[in-house]
């Protein structure tokens, strides 16, 4: 699959498109959380890279860690993660989280 | 704090809750509409076009003040390679009509407005509000909501979820079943900024006129998905989506899929010297006819994308939300009106009206498409498009080779990477899950 590879991809910085949204962030009470966990699962390990606010990421131990603040709701992590329950999933408190201008 | 009790309650301000509360509001209808954004629009994602038959059914005078990007003149569809399209375009001066089709439109900016149009027909919108749990009576019948704003119970005789693809409410409630990585596609999307003379410029086009393009191939890295880019009026919606199962099988970002997008030599002029200010990720169900839940019980109905009305094939969705609200708000008005119960029997008046429009006929004309593109997404997502770029290269490309030759090297490249009954095979399973 190697020539499927995108070419660059690691050259993307997600952080940057983030910058352009704009965030009510509900401070101390993230609407995600990860349950405590040995080895992650597939699917939780997946959103290292499938989480498009690229919010997760993997500790120096293994296990899966978030940062919410970025995260545009989409609901991705939930999905993939029901059959697991490694996450406990909620929205924003009513009018925190992302603010789309365009949607 | 809300001791009122309401004829109806509908969870969710999108394109789906919007038609259904405006319904009911015009009805006469008591009506308390929840969204958990600052304001209708603030959390809601789409490409987007606007297919103005459905909304004319609810407003027909939308176009007054309704805020539309561009009305769409031009489709085009592309299949691509890394370094080629093969396009079907269709432009005609017929879409320049006094009632255009279709247009263009800025979600956040479109739903505040049609939520104004809600509050003007009567019906209370409670913002930045999100509806935690249904409470239900000792028999199980739904009897109204909680919210987070406070642990009271808001009572109505119905509740509409018109909550969105993730559908949070319905689900925790088992109404119904959690959405399968495999029947539903994560899309990212932004917002390019331009001139407008040079989005006409760019498009070759007049006034309002709009462009869409909607492309499949190599670009989702033989993953089952599509990219698409549409014109507003003075910005690009640029976007690309994938089946979530197809993503946790890869090792690619969508950011990364979407600026590998973005900088195909097909797409990168038409996005030259733009300002990007926005960034959006969305789900879209994609599991269609099949994968629809239960739709009504004791005291709650389900419309829009919480019920899997999206026709991936014909990238409509908001039209089918908002069909889908309108039907059961006009279902739940009819048994007000006639002092019957908000029963699962008497509710199921709005699967038997959903099943007389196209909204139901679609959606079971192509219900075996999704099964069909996922279990072959190798050849449909990436060998098929790369057979056809490399055999209009060979048949364009003039080069002292006879044409007779050139037909054969065509007929040869697909059959050596696909065999003739494989492709056959293909051709007749689409055409069967097409009919």
């Amino acid at each position: 699959m190697s020539e499927l590879g995108v070419s660059g991809a690691t050259s993307v910085k997600v952080e940057e498109k983030l910058f352009q949204n704009r965030y009510l962030v509900d401070a101390g009470r993230p609407h995600i959380r990860i349950k405590a966990h040995e080895v992650p699962s597939r699917g939780l390990l997946a959103m290292t890279h499938l989480c498009p606010a690229g919010c997760y990421s993997v500790s120096d131990s293994g296990q899966v860690e978030i940062s919410a603040d970025g995260c545009v709701e989409c609901g991705t992590c939930r999905i993939v993660t029901t059959g697991t329950g490694e996450i406990e999933w909620n929205y924003p408190r009513g009018g925190f989280g992302v603010l789309y201008k365009f949607g | 704090m809300i001791d009122e009790r309401f004829d109806a309650i509908v969870v969710g301000a999108g394109p789906s809750g919007n038609a259904a509360a405006y319904t009911l509001a015009t009805k006469g209808l008591k009506v308390l509409q929840i969204e958990r954004g600052e304001y209708s629009g603030s959390k809601n994602v789409q490409g987007a076009i606007l297919y103005a038959d459905a909304l004319e059914k609810i407003i027909p005078d939308f176009r007054d003040d309704a805020p539309l990007e561009r009305h769409v003149t031009e489709q085009r569809i592309w299949m691509m390679d890394d370094s080629s399209h093969t396009g079907m375009h269709y432009r005609s001066d017929d879409f320049n009509e006094e009632k255009p089709n279709r247009y263009t439109i800025l979600r956040a900016q479109f739903d505040k407005w049609f939520s104004a149009r809600v509050k003007q027909a009567g019906a209370i919108v409670l913002c930045e509000t999100t509806v935690t749990e249904l409470v239900k009576d000792i028999h199980g019948r739904v009897i109204g909501v909680r919210t987070d704003r406070s642990g009271d119970t808001i009572k109505a005789d119905v509740v509409i979820l018109a909550e969105g693809v993730n559908g949070l409410v319905g689900q925790r409630s088992d109404l119904r079943p959690e959405v399968a990585p495999d029947s539903v596609a994560l899309a990212v999307k932004e917002m390019h900024f331009l001139p407008r003379e040079t989005v006409e410029a760019r498009f070759n086009l007049t006034g309002n006129e709009g462009v869409v393009i909607e492309a499949m191939g190599t670009i989702t890295k033989g993953m089952t998905g599509t990219a698409f880019l549409y014109t507003n009026e003075e910005s690009i919606s640029v976007g690309i989506g994938c089946i979530v199962s197809d993503f946790v099988d890869s090792d690619i970002t969508p950011y990364a899929l979407l600026e590998a997008f973005k900088n195909h030599p097909s797409i990168k002029p038409l996005l030259a010297g733009s300002e990007c200010k926005e960034y959006a990720a969305h789900l879209i169900p994609e599991g269609g006819y099949k994968a629809i839940p239960q739709l009504v019980g004791d005291g709650w109905i389900i419309v829009g994308d919480a019920g899997q009305f999206v026709n991936a094939v014909h990238r409509e969705g908001s039209n089918l939300a908002m069909t889908t609200g309108r039907i059961a708000a006009e279902t739940v008005v009819w048994l007000h009106r006639l002092r019957n119960p908000m029963t699962k029997e008497n509710l199921s008046e709005y699967t038997r009206r959903l099943s007389e429009t196209f909204v139901m006929k679609d959606l079971k004309k192509y219900r075996g498409i999704p099964a069909l593109l996922h279990g072959n997404k190798g050849n449909f997502f990436g060998l098929y498009p790369k057979l056809i770029s490399q055999a209009m290269q060979t048949w364009f490309r003039v080069d002292g080779i006879d044409k007779v030759s050139k037909e054969k090297e065509i007929f040869r490249s697909f059959r050596s990477a696909r065999t003739l009954l494989g492709m056959m095979g293909d051709a007749f399973k689409l055409v069967r899950a097409w009919r």
